[in-house]
Protein backbone atom coordinates (compact mmCIF):
# COMPACT_ATOMS: atom_id res chain seq x y z
CA UNK A 1 0.00 0.00 0.00
CA UNK A 2 1.07 3.47 -1.09
CA UNK A 3 1.49 5.42 2.74
CA UNK A 4 -0.10 8.41 1.46
CA UNK A 5 -3.26 6.75 -0.29
CA UNK A 6 -3.54 5.42 3.16
CA UNK A 7 -3.90 8.59 4.42
CA UNK A 8 -6.24 9.48 2.53
CA UNK A 9 -8.52 6.39 2.89
CA UNK A 10 -8.92 5.97 -0.78
CA UNK A 11 -9.53 2.78 -1.57
CA UNK A 12 -8.11 0.40 -4.38
CA UNK A 13 -10.13 -0.41 -7.32
CA UNK A 14 -11.75 -3.53 -7.84
CA UNK A 15 -10.15 -6.08 -10.13
CA UNK A 16 -10.98 -9.33 -11.43
CA UNK A 17 -9.39 -11.52 -14.13
CA UNK A 18 -11.81 -12.16 -16.82
CA UNK A 19 -11.65 -14.63 -19.99
CA UNK A 20 -10.74 -12.26 -23.16
CA UNK A 21 -14.00 -13.03 -25.09
CA UNK A 22 -16.15 -11.83 -21.68
CA UNK A 23 -14.44 -8.48 -21.80
CA UNK A 24 -15.41 -8.04 -25.55
CA UNK A 25 -19.15 -9.55 -24.82
CA UNK A 26 -19.39 -6.93 -21.72
CA UNK A 27 -18.08 -4.31 -24.08
CA UNK A 28 -20.09 -4.85 -26.90
CA UNK A 29 -23.20 -5.14 -24.31
CA UNK A 30 -22.34 -1.30 -22.91
CA UNK A 31 -22.38 -0.14 -25.89
CA UNK A 32 -25.78 -1.52 -27.30
CA UNK A 33 -27.11 -0.04 -24.11
CA UNK A 34 -25.54 3.37 -24.29
CA UNK A 35 -26.66 3.45 -28.50
CA UNK A 36 -30.56 2.68 -27.54
CA UNK A 37 -30.13 5.07 -24.06
CA UNK A 38 -28.68 7.79 -26.65
CA UNK A 39 -31.91 7.66 -28.48
CA UNK A 40 -33.95 9.15 -25.40
CA UNK A 41 -33.18 12.28 -25.49
CA UNK A 42 -33.62 12.88 -29.28
CA UNK A 43 -36.77 11.18 -28.97
CA UNK A 44 -37.94 13.39 -25.92
CA UNK A 45 -36.83 16.59 -27.53
CA UNK A 46 -38.50 16.06 -31.10
CA UNK A 47 -41.54 14.86 -28.98
CA UNK A 48 -41.86 18.07 -27.41
CA UNK A 49 -40.83 19.92 -30.34
CA UNK A 50 -43.33 18.14 -32.54
CA UNK A 51 -46.31 18.46 -29.54
CA UNK A 52 -49.00 21.05 -30.40
CA UNK A 53 -48.89 24.21 -28.94
CA UNK A 54 -50.65 25.40 -25.71
CA UNK A 55 -51.33 28.72 -25.62
CA UNK A 56 -48.14 29.57 -27.27
CA UNK A 57 -46.08 27.14 -25.53
CA UNK A 58 -45.55 23.22 -26.15
CA UNK A 59 -48.02 21.49 -24.68
CA UNK A 60 -45.53 19.20 -22.47
CA UNK A 61 -44.04 22.05 -21.37
CA UNK A 62 -46.92 23.82 -20.48
CA UNK A 63 -48.25 20.85 -18.17
CA UNK A 64 -44.77 21.30 -16.59
CA UNK A 65 -45.72 25.17 -16.20
CA UNK A 66 -48.79 24.36 -14.51
CA UNK A 67 -47.35 21.72 -12.61
CA UNK A 68 -44.67 24.29 -11.15
CA UNK A 69 -47.42 26.79 -10.51
CA UNK A 70 -49.26 24.34 -8.38
CA UNK A 71 -45.79 23.34 -6.47
CA UNK A 72 -45.32 27.00 -5.60
CA UNK A 73 -48.92 27.78 -4.48
CA UNK A 74 -48.22 25.11 -1.29
CA UNK A 75 -45.27 27.35 -0.23
CA UNK A 76 -46.83 30.77 -1.25
CA UNK A 77 -47.51 32.81 1.60
CA UNK A 78 -48.62 36.55 1.98
CA UNK A 79 -46.62 36.89 5.16
CA UNK A 80 -43.20 36.65 2.54
CA UNK A 81 -42.71 40.61 1.70
CA UNK A 82 -40.69 41.92 -1.06
CA UNK A 83 -37.67 43.16 0.01
CA UNK A 84 -38.49 47.09 0.34
CA UNK A 85 -35.76 50.42 0.28
CA UNK A 86 -35.58 53.66 1.36
CA UNK A 87 -36.98 56.20 -1.23
CA UNK A 88 -33.48 57.71 -2.20
CA UNK A 89 -32.69 53.83 -3.51
CA UNK A 90 -35.97 55.03 -6.06
CA UNK A 91 -34.79 55.69 -9.74
CA UNK A 92 -36.12 58.99 -10.92
CA UNK A 93 -37.50 57.68 -14.10
CA UNK A 94 -38.79 54.32 -13.82
CA UNK A 95 -37.99 52.17 -17.15
CA UNK A 96 -41.32 52.05 -19.43
CA UNK A 97 -41.09 48.80 -21.26
CA UNK A 98 -44.32 48.32 -23.23
CA UNK A 99 -47.56 50.09 -24.62
CA UNK A 100 -50.06 47.32 -25.47
CA UNK A 101 -52.95 48.83 -23.83
CA UNK A 102 -52.34 52.15 -23.96
CA UNK A 103 -51.80 53.23 -27.11
CA UNK A 104 -55.04 54.22 -27.58
CA UNK A 105 -56.09 58.05 -25.85
CA UNK A 106 -56.89 57.68 -22.14
CA UNK A 107 -61.16 58.18 -22.32
CA UNK A 108 -61.67 61.61 -21.21
CA UNK A 109 -64.72 59.67 -19.57
CA UNK A 110 -62.57 57.27 -17.61
CA UNK A 111 -64.44 55.23 -14.85
CA UNK A 112 -62.88 51.81 -13.32
CA UNK A 113 -65.37 49.68 -14.39
CA UNK A 114 -65.82 46.84 -11.46
CA UNK A 115 -67.85 43.26 -12.51
CA UNK A 116 -69.48 41.85 -9.45
CA UNK A 117 -70.68 38.12 -9.03
CA UNK A 118 -74.78 38.14 -9.62
CA UNK A 119 -74.81 41.55 -9.98
CA UNK A 120 -74.48 44.50 -12.32
CA UNK A 121 -70.94 46.46 -12.92
CA UNK A 122 -70.26 49.77 -11.15
CA UNK A 123 -68.10 52.50 -12.32
CA UNK A 124 -65.78 53.85 -9.57
CA UNK A 125 -63.76 57.56 -9.96
CA UNK A 126 -60.34 58.23 -8.89
CA UNK A 127 -61.78 59.61 -5.97
CA UNK A 128 -63.00 56.64 -4.60
CA UNK A 129 -59.99 54.52 -5.07
CA UNK A 130 -57.98 57.91 -3.23
CA UNK A 131 -60.31 57.62 -0.28
CA UNK A 132 -58.90 54.26 0.52
CA UNK A 133 -55.85 54.21 2.49
CA UNK A 134 -52.42 54.87 0.22
CA UNK A 135 -49.67 53.12 1.13
CA UNK A 136 -46.25 53.92 -0.11
CA UNK A 137 -43.92 50.55 -1.65
CA UNK A 138 -40.07 51.26 -2.63
CA UNK A 139 -39.43 48.01 -3.74
CA UNK A 140 -37.06 46.03 -6.76
CA UNK A 141 -39.35 45.91 -9.86
CA UNK A 142 -38.22 42.75 -11.48
CA UNK A 143 -39.05 42.16 -15.45
CA UNK A 144 -39.48 38.60 -16.65
CA UNK A 145 -36.79 39.74 -19.57
CA UNK A 146 -34.35 39.50 -16.40
CA UNK A 147 -33.50 43.46 -15.44
CA UNK A 148 -35.12 44.95 -12.38
CA UNK A 149 -34.91 48.43 -11.11
CA UNK A 150 -36.23 50.15 -7.44
CA UNK A 151 -39.39 52.05 -8.32
CA UNK A 152 -41.12 54.09 -6.04
CA UNK A 153 -44.61 53.66 -6.08
CA UNK A 154 -47.98 55.01 -4.40
CA UNK A 155 -51.51 53.61 -3.69
CA UNK A 156 -54.36 51.61 -2.67
CA UNK A 157 -54.31 48.08 -1.31
CA UNK A 158 -55.96 46.07 -3.42
CA UNK A 159 -57.00 43.94 -0.63
CA UNK A 160 -58.48 47.13 0.92
CA UNK A 161 -60.48 48.20 -2.23
CA UNK A 162 -61.83 44.61 -2.18
CA UNK A 163 -62.54 44.72 1.06
CA UNK A 164 -64.64 48.05 0.91
CA UNK A 165 -66.48 47.18 -2.30
CA UNK A 166 -66.78 43.56 -0.92
CA UNK A 167 -65.17 41.93 -3.87
CA UNK A 168 -63.71 38.62 -4.98
CA UNK A 169 -66.37 36.17 -3.51
CA UNK A 170 -69.08 34.20 -4.07
CA UNK A 171 -71.24 35.27 -1.32
CA UNK A 172 -70.59 39.14 -2.11
CA UNK A 173 -69.25 39.47 1.73
CA UNK A 174 -66.06 40.90 2.68
CA UNK A 175 -63.17 38.37 1.39
CA UNK A 176 -61.19 36.89 3.85
CA UNK A 177 -58.60 34.16 3.63
CA UNK A 178 -60.00 32.55 6.85
CA UNK A 179 -63.20 30.92 4.03
CA UNK A 180 -61.25 30.07 1.17
CA UNK A 181 -64.05 28.60 -0.78
CA UNK A 182 -66.12 31.38 -0.97
CA UNK A 183 -63.16 33.50 -2.57
CA UNK A 184 -63.24 33.28 -6.29
CA UNK A 185 -59.84 31.72 -7.58
CA UNK A 186 -58.57 34.85 -10.47
CA UNK A 187 -59.04 38.11 -10.02
CA UNK A 188 -58.57 39.62 -13.94
CA UNK A 189 -58.46 42.96 -15.33
CA UNK A 190 -57.92 44.71 -18.75
CA UNK A 191 -57.24 47.67 -20.03
CA UNK A 192 -60.06 49.97 -21.60
CA UNK A 193 -59.49 49.38 -25.36
CA UNK A 194 -58.72 45.35 -23.97
CA UNK A 195 -55.05 45.58 -25.65
CA UNK A 196 -53.94 44.17 -22.89
CA UNK A 197 -55.19 41.55 -19.98
CA UNK A 198 -54.48 39.84 -17.49
CA UNK A 199 -55.56 37.12 -14.73
CA UNK A 200 -53.75 36.94 -10.80
CA UNK A 201 -54.29 33.75 -8.31
CA UNK A 202 -56.34 35.52 -5.57
CA UNK A 203 -53.63 34.84 -3.30
CA UNK A 204 -51.43 36.94 -5.01
CA UNK A 205 -53.76 39.71 -5.46
CA UNK A 206 -54.71 39.79 -1.55
CA UNK A 207 -51.23 39.93 -0.88
CA UNK A 208 -50.39 42.93 1.51
CA UNK A 209 -48.31 44.92 -1.29
CA UNK A 210 -50.58 44.15 -4.20
CA UNK A 211 -51.54 48.02 -4.92
CA UNK A 212 -53.85 50.16 -7.22
CA UNK A 213 -50.96 52.11 -8.06
CA UNK A 214 -51.92 56.04 -8.93
CA UNK A 215 -48.29 57.72 -8.02
CA UNK A 216 -45.15 57.38 -8.70
CA UNK A 217 -42.55 58.92 -7.24
CA UNK A 218 -45.11 61.07 -4.81
CA UNK A 219 -46.55 61.92 -8.50
CA UNK A 220 -49.66 61.05 -10.11
CA UNK A 221 -48.78 58.07 -12.51
CA UNK A 222 -48.35 59.43 -16.27
CA UNK A 223 -49.85 57.92 -19.42
CA UNK A 224 -47.37 55.55 -19.93
CA UNK A 225 -46.89 54.32 -16.69
CA UNK A 226 -50.39 53.74 -16.93
CA UNK A 227 -52.59 56.91 -15.91
CA UNK A 228 -54.87 57.06 -14.06
CA UNK A 229 -54.52 54.04 -11.81
CA UNK A 230 -52.40 51.13 -12.55
CA UNK A 231 -51.68 47.26 -11.06
CA UNK A 232 -48.23 47.07 -8.79
CA UNK A 233 -48.15 43.09 -7.98
CA UNK A 234 -44.49 42.46 -6.47
CA UNK A 235 -44.72 39.02 -5.78
CA UNK A 236 -45.44 39.00 -10.12
CA UNK A 237 -43.27 39.85 -12.62
CA UNK A 238 -43.94 43.14 -14.49
CA UNK A 239 -46.02 41.54 -17.34
CA UNK A 240 -48.85 41.04 -14.78
CA UNK A 241 -48.43 44.96 -13.55
CA UNK A 242 -51.59 46.05 -16.24
CA UNK A 243 -51.48 49.46 -16.99
CA UNK A 244 -54.29 52.15 -17.11
CA UNK A 245 -56.96 49.53 -15.54
CA UNK A 246 -60.52 49.61 -17.29
CA UNK A 247 -62.23 46.68 -15.72
CA UNK A 248 -61.79 44.65 -12.80
CA UNK A 249 -63.37 40.68 -12.67
CA UNK A 250 -63.33 37.54 -10.68
CA UNK A 251 -63.60 33.96 -12.16
CA UNK A 252 -62.98 30.62 -10.53
CA UNK A 253 -61.41 29.83 -14.36
CA UNK A 254 -58.09 31.70 -15.47
CA UNK A 255 -59.28 34.87 -16.82
CA UNK A 256 -57.15 35.77 -19.67
CA UNK A 257 -53.80 36.46 -19.94
CA UNK A 258 -52.22 38.52 -22.94
CA UNK A 259 -48.64 37.01 -22.41
CA UNK A 260 -49.81 33.54 -21.28
CA UNK A 261 -51.13 33.70 -25.05
CA UNK A 262 -47.64 34.52 -26.22
CA UNK A 263 -46.21 31.88 -24.83
CA UNK A 264 -45.07 32.31 -21.14
CA UNK A 265 -46.38 31.20 -17.99
CA UNK A 266 -49.63 32.09 -16.58
CA UNK A 267 -48.31 32.07 -13.05
CA UNK A 268 -44.70 34.11 -13.40
CA UNK A 269 -44.96 34.22 -9.50
CA UNK A 270 -41.69 35.46 -7.80
CA UNK B 1 -7.73 -14.15 -19.05
CA UNK B 2 -7.45 -10.25 -18.72
CA UNK B 3 -7.30 -8.19 -15.85
CA UNK B 4 -9.79 -5.32 -15.75
CA UNK B 5 -10.02 -2.35 -13.08
CA UNK B 6 -14.10 -1.84 -12.41
CA UNK B 7 -13.82 1.55 -12.76
CA UNK B 8 -17.09 3.47 -12.72
CA UNK B 9 -20.13 2.13 -10.97
CA UNK B 10 -23.32 1.91 -12.99
CA UNK B 11 -24.80 4.29 -10.72
CA UNK B 12 -21.85 6.96 -11.68
CA UNK B 13 -22.71 6.12 -15.56
CA UNK B 14 -26.31 6.80 -15.14
CA UNK B 15 -26.07 10.31 -13.86
CA UNK B 16 -23.09 11.24 -16.17
CA UNK B 17 -24.71 10.84 -18.98
CA UNK B 18 -28.38 11.97 -18.33
CA UNK B 19 -26.36 14.91 -17.16
CA UNK B 20 -25.12 15.57 -19.93
CA UNK B 21 -28.55 16.16 -21.93
CA UNK B 22 -30.03 17.82 -19.39
CA UNK B 23 -27.36 20.27 -18.33
CA UNK B 24 -27.57 21.07 -22.59
CA UNK B 25 -31.05 22.11 -22.61
CA UNK B 26 -30.11 24.42 -19.53
CA UNK B 27 -27.59 26.08 -21.40
CA UNK B 28 -29.33 26.64 -24.16
CA UNK B 29 -32.58 26.94 -22.33
CA UNK B 30 -30.81 29.64 -20.23
CA UNK B 31 -28.66 31.72 -23.43
CA UNK B 32 -32.56 32.22 -24.72
CA UNK B 33 -33.50 33.58 -21.23
CA UNK B 34 -30.01 35.63 -20.92
CA UNK B 35 -30.51 37.07 -24.53
CA UNK B 36 -33.45 39.10 -23.21
CA UNK B 37 -31.51 41.42 -20.95
CA UNK B 38 -27.46 40.48 -21.60
CA UNK B 39 -25.81 43.14 -19.99
CA UNK B 40 -22.46 41.09 -18.45
CA UNK B 41 -19.07 42.04 -20.28
CA UNK B 42 -15.41 42.11 -19.11
CA UNK B 43 -14.44 45.14 -19.09
CA UNK B 44 -10.21 46.31 -19.09
CA UNK B 45 -11.32 50.28 -17.90
CA UNK B 46 -13.30 51.04 -21.11
CA UNK B 47 -11.91 48.70 -23.31
CA UNK B 48 -14.54 45.51 -23.38
CA UNK B 49 -12.40 42.31 -23.18
CA UNK B 50 -15.38 40.50 -24.12
CA UNK B 51 -19.38 41.00 -24.38
CA UNK B 52 -21.32 37.98 -23.27
CA UNK B 53 -22.97 38.40 -26.16
CA UNK B 54 -22.02 40.57 -29.58
CA UNK B 55 -25.67 40.70 -31.27
CA UNK B 56 -24.37 38.38 -34.47
CA UNK B 57 -22.88 35.10 -31.43
CA UNK B 58 -27.53 35.15 -30.75
CA UNK B 59 -28.11 35.67 -34.45
CA UNK B 60 -25.50 32.96 -35.85
CA UNK B 61 -27.28 30.78 -32.97
CA UNK B 62 -30.85 31.46 -33.69
CA UNK B 63 -31.08 32.10 -30.15
CA UNK B 64 -33.14 35.93 -30.45
CA UNK B 65 -36.60 36.51 -29.50
CA UNK B 66 -37.13 33.35 -27.71
CA UNK B 67 -37.21 34.15 -24.09
CA UNK B 68 -40.76 32.42 -23.47
CA UNK B 69 -39.56 29.44 -25.22
CA UNK B 70 -36.57 29.42 -23.58
CA UNK B 71 -38.16 29.97 -19.70
CA UNK B 72 -40.47 27.11 -20.41
CA UNK B 73 -37.84 24.52 -21.42
CA UNK B 74 -35.63 25.82 -18.37
CA UNK B 75 -38.18 25.42 -16.12
CA UNK B 76 -39.09 21.90 -16.84
CA UNK B 77 -35.64 20.39 -17.19
CA UNK B 78 -34.45 21.75 -14.03
CA UNK B 79 -36.57 19.58 -11.85
CA UNK B 80 -34.38 17.04 -14.10
CA UNK B 81 -31.38 18.58 -13.41
CA UNK B 82 -31.94 18.99 -9.70
CA UNK B 83 -32.97 15.33 -9.38
CA UNK B 84 -30.70 13.56 -11.11
CA UNK B 85 -27.80 16.15 -9.59
CA UNK B 86 -29.46 14.96 -6.26
CA UNK B 87 -29.01 11.26 -6.88
CA UNK B 88 -25.63 11.82 -7.85
CA UNK B 89 -24.65 13.45 -4.50
CA UNK B 90 -26.68 11.30 -2.40
CA UNK B 91 -24.99 8.49 -4.27
CA UNK B 92 -21.39 9.59 -4.19
CA UNK B 93 -21.71 10.06 -0.29
CA UNK B 94 -23.41 6.90 0.52
CA UNK B 95 -21.69 4.63 -1.63
CA UNK B 96 -18.24 6.01 -0.80
CA UNK B 97 -17.29 6.86 -4.22
CA UNK B 98 -16.75 10.17 -2.30
CA UNK B 99 -13.12 8.63 -1.70
CA UNK B 100 -11.96 9.23 -4.81
CA UNK B 101 -13.08 12.58 -5.53
CA UNK B 102 -13.08 14.71 -2.92
CA UNK B 103 -9.49 16.09 -2.96
CA UNK B 104 -7.44 15.95 0.17
CA UNK B 105 -4.49 18.27 0.96
CA UNK B 106 -2.04 17.14 -1.40
CA UNK B 107 -4.56 17.02 -4.28
CA UNK B 108 -3.58 20.80 -4.97
CA UNK B 109 0.28 20.43 -4.99
CA UNK B 110 -0.46 16.94 -7.16
CA UNK B 111 -2.75 18.78 -9.95
CA UNK B 112 0.02 21.55 -9.99
CA UNK B 113 2.30 18.62 -11.29
CA UNK B 114 -0.30 17.15 -13.06
CA UNK B 115 -0.53 20.33 -15.06
CA UNK B 116 3.04 20.78 -15.84
CA UNK B 117 3.06 17.13 -16.76
CA UNK B 118 0.22 17.53 -19.48
CA UNK B 119 1.91 20.86 -20.66
CA UNK B 120 5.11 18.40 -21.07
CA UNK B 121 7.55 20.06 -18.61
CA UNK B 122 7.61 17.61 -16.24
CA UNK B 123 8.45 13.70 -17.25
CA UNK B 124 6.49 11.91 -15.34
CA UNK B 125 3.02 12.25 -13.35
CA UNK B 126 2.28 11.58 -9.70
CA UNK B 127 0.66 8.39 -8.81
CA UNK B 128 -3.25 7.75 -8.65
CA UNK B 129 -5.86 5.73 -7.96
CA UNK B 130 -8.93 6.52 -9.49
CA UNK B 131 -8.54 10.11 -9.96
CA UNK B 132 -5.16 12.34 -9.63
CA UNK B 133 -5.60 15.51 -8.20
CA UNK B 134 -6.34 17.82 -10.96
CA UNK B 135 -9.26 15.61 -11.89
CA UNK B 136 -10.21 15.83 -8.09
CA UNK B 137 -10.35 19.79 -7.90
CA UNK B 138 -12.17 20.08 -11.21
CA UNK B 139 -14.94 17.43 -10.67
CA UNK B 140 -15.94 17.85 -7.22
CA UNK B 141 -15.78 21.67 -8.40
CA UNK B 142 -18.16 20.71 -10.82
CA UNK B 143 -20.16 18.98 -8.06
CA UNK B 144 -19.80 22.34 -5.67
CA UNK B 145 -20.87 24.27 -8.96
CA UNK B 146 -24.40 21.72 -10.01
CA UNK B 147 -25.18 22.94 -6.51
CA UNK B 148 -24.23 26.48 -7.38
CA UNK B 149 -26.48 26.86 -9.94
CA UNK B 150 -29.23 25.34 -8.49
CA UNK B 151 -29.11 27.63 -5.75
CA UNK B 152 -28.86 30.83 -7.50
CA UNK B 153 -31.15 29.41 -9.39
CA UNK B 154 -34.06 29.03 -7.04
CA UNK B 155 -32.86 32.53 -5.66
CA UNK B 156 -33.76 34.17 -9.10
CA UNK B 157 -36.80 31.98 -9.73
CA UNK B 158 -38.56 32.73 -6.44
CA UNK B 159 -36.75 36.15 -4.82
CA UNK B 160 -39.95 36.78 -3.17
CA UNK B 161 -41.22 33.28 -1.53
CA UNK B 162 -37.41 32.41 -0.92
CA UNK B 163 -36.10 36.07 0.17
CA UNK B 164 -33.19 34.27 2.70
CA UNK B 165 -32.01 32.39 -0.20
CA UNK B 166 -31.78 35.47 -2.46
CA UNK B 167 -30.47 36.98 0.08
CA UNK B 168 -28.02 34.37 0.76
CA UNK B 169 -26.61 34.60 -2.81
CA UNK B 170 -26.17 38.33 -2.86
CA UNK B 171 -29.21 39.89 -3.63
CA UNK B 172 -31.49 39.33 -7.18
CA UNK B 173 -28.99 40.47 -9.46
CA UNK B 174 -25.87 39.02 -7.73
CA UNK B 175 -27.31 35.88 -7.82
CA UNK B 176 -28.38 36.19 -11.83
CA UNK B 177 -24.85 37.12 -12.12
CA UNK B 178 -23.56 33.96 -10.42
CA UNK B 179 -25.99 32.12 -11.94
CA UNK B 180 -24.59 33.35 -15.04
CA UNK B 181 -20.97 32.80 -14.10
CA UNK B 182 -21.42 29.02 -13.48
CA UNK B 183 -23.19 28.53 -16.46
CA UNK B 184 -19.64 30.03 -18.16
CA UNK B 185 -17.86 27.69 -16.41
CA UNK B 186 -19.97 25.07 -16.98
CA UNK B 187 -19.20 25.69 -20.66
CA UNK B 188 -14.85 26.07 -20.14
CA UNK B 189 -15.52 22.46 -18.26
CA UNK B 190 -17.15 21.15 -20.74
CA UNK B 191 -14.43 21.80 -23.50
CA UNK B 192 -11.47 20.92 -21.36
CA UNK B 193 -12.84 18.20 -20.41
CA UNK B 194 -13.37 17.02 -24.04
CA UNK B 195 -10.00 18.23 -24.61
CA UNK B 196 -8.55 16.07 -22.19
CA UNK B 197 -11.00 12.54 -22.51
CA UNK B 198 -9.58 12.63 -26.21
CA UNK B 199 -5.49 13.07 -25.25
CA UNK B 200 -6.47 10.54 -22.54
CA UNK B 201 -7.78 8.24 -25.49
CA UNK B 202 -10.17 5.73 -25.76
CA UNK B 203 -9.37 3.07 -22.89
CA UNK B 204 -10.37 5.83 -20.49
CA UNK B 205 -13.27 6.56 -22.70
CA UNK B 206 -15.27 3.44 -22.94
CA UNK B 207 -14.51 2.94 -19.28
CA UNK B 208 -17.42 5.60 -18.79
CA UNK B 209 -19.76 3.70 -20.90
CA UNK B 210 -18.71 -0.10 -19.75
CA UNK B 211 -17.62 0.43 -15.90
CA UNK B 212 -13.91 -1.39 -16.51
CA UNK B 213 -11.08 -0.58 -17.77
CA UNK B 214 -8.71 -3.70 -19.51
CA UNK B 215 -5.40 -3.16 -16.85
CA UNK B 216 -1.83 -2.10 -18.70
CA UNK B 217 0.68 -2.50 -16.21
CA UNK B 218 2.83 -0.86 -18.51
CA UNK B 219 0.91 2.02 -19.85
CA UNK B 220 2.99 5.09 -19.69
CA UNK B 221 -0.48 7.13 -19.03
CA UNK B 222 -1.73 5.05 -16.25
CA UNK B 223 1.33 4.95 -13.80
CA UNK B 224 0.00 2.42 -10.96
CA UNK B 225 0.48 3.25 -7.22
CA UNK B 226 1.22 -0.29 -6.20
CA UNK B 227 3.56 -3.00 -7.24
CA UNK B 228 0.90 -5.86 -8.75
CA UNK B 229 1.70 -7.98 -5.74
CA UNK B 230 -0.23 -5.19 -3.35
CA UNK B 231 -3.30 -4.93 -4.77
CA UNK B 232 -5.93 -6.36 -3.42
CA UNK B 233 -7.08 -10.30 -4.98
CA UNK B 234 -8.89 -10.09 -7.67
CA UNK B 235 -12.72 -10.21 -7.32
CA UNK B 236 -14.66 -13.42 -8.66
CA UNK B 237 -17.50 -12.61 -11.77
CA UNK B 238 -19.68 -10.34 -10.05
CA UNK B 239 -22.94 -11.67 -12.17
CA UNK B 240 -24.34 -14.60 -13.09
CA UNK B 241 -22.57 -16.63 -15.35
CA UNK B 242 -21.47 -16.07 -18.62
CA UNK B 243 -18.64 -14.27 -17.40
CA UNK B 244 -20.41 -10.81 -17.00
CA UNK B 245 -18.42 -8.42 -14.71
CA UNK B 246 -20.54 -5.07 -14.52
CA UNK B 247 -24.02 -4.74 -15.48
CA UNK B 248 -23.72 -1.72 -17.84
CA UNK B 249 -26.86 0.54 -18.72
CA UNK B 250 -29.11 -2.66 -17.81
Amino acid sequence: MNPTNQQNNEPHLPESDVAESAVRRRMIKSFGWFALASAVPFGVYSWIKSSPNLLGARKPLRRVLDVNETVARTYFSNANLVKTFPAEAAVKNARVNGFDGIRTPLPTDWKLQVDRAGDEPFLLTMDDIRSLPKHELIYDFKCVEGWSQIQHWGGARLSDFMAKYKLGTHSGNVPTPDNPDDLFKHVGMETPDKGYYVGVDMESALHPQTLLAYELNGQPINNQHGAPVRLIIPVKYGVKNLKRIGRIFFSDTRPRDFWTERGYDYYVGL
Amino acid sequence: MKRIVHKHPLAIRWFHWINFPVLSIMIWSGMLIYWAYDPYKITIGDWTLVSFFPDWFYKALGWSRRLAEGMAWHFAFMWLFLLNGLLYIGYTFVSGEWRHLVPDRKAFREAIEVTLYDLGLRKTQPPFIKYNGAQKIAYFSIMLMGIGSALTGYAIYKPTQFYWLTALMGGYEMARLLHFALTIGFVLFFLIHIAQVIRAGWHNFQSMITGFEELKPNAPNRPNPTAAADRPTPTPPLKNGGGAIDPALS
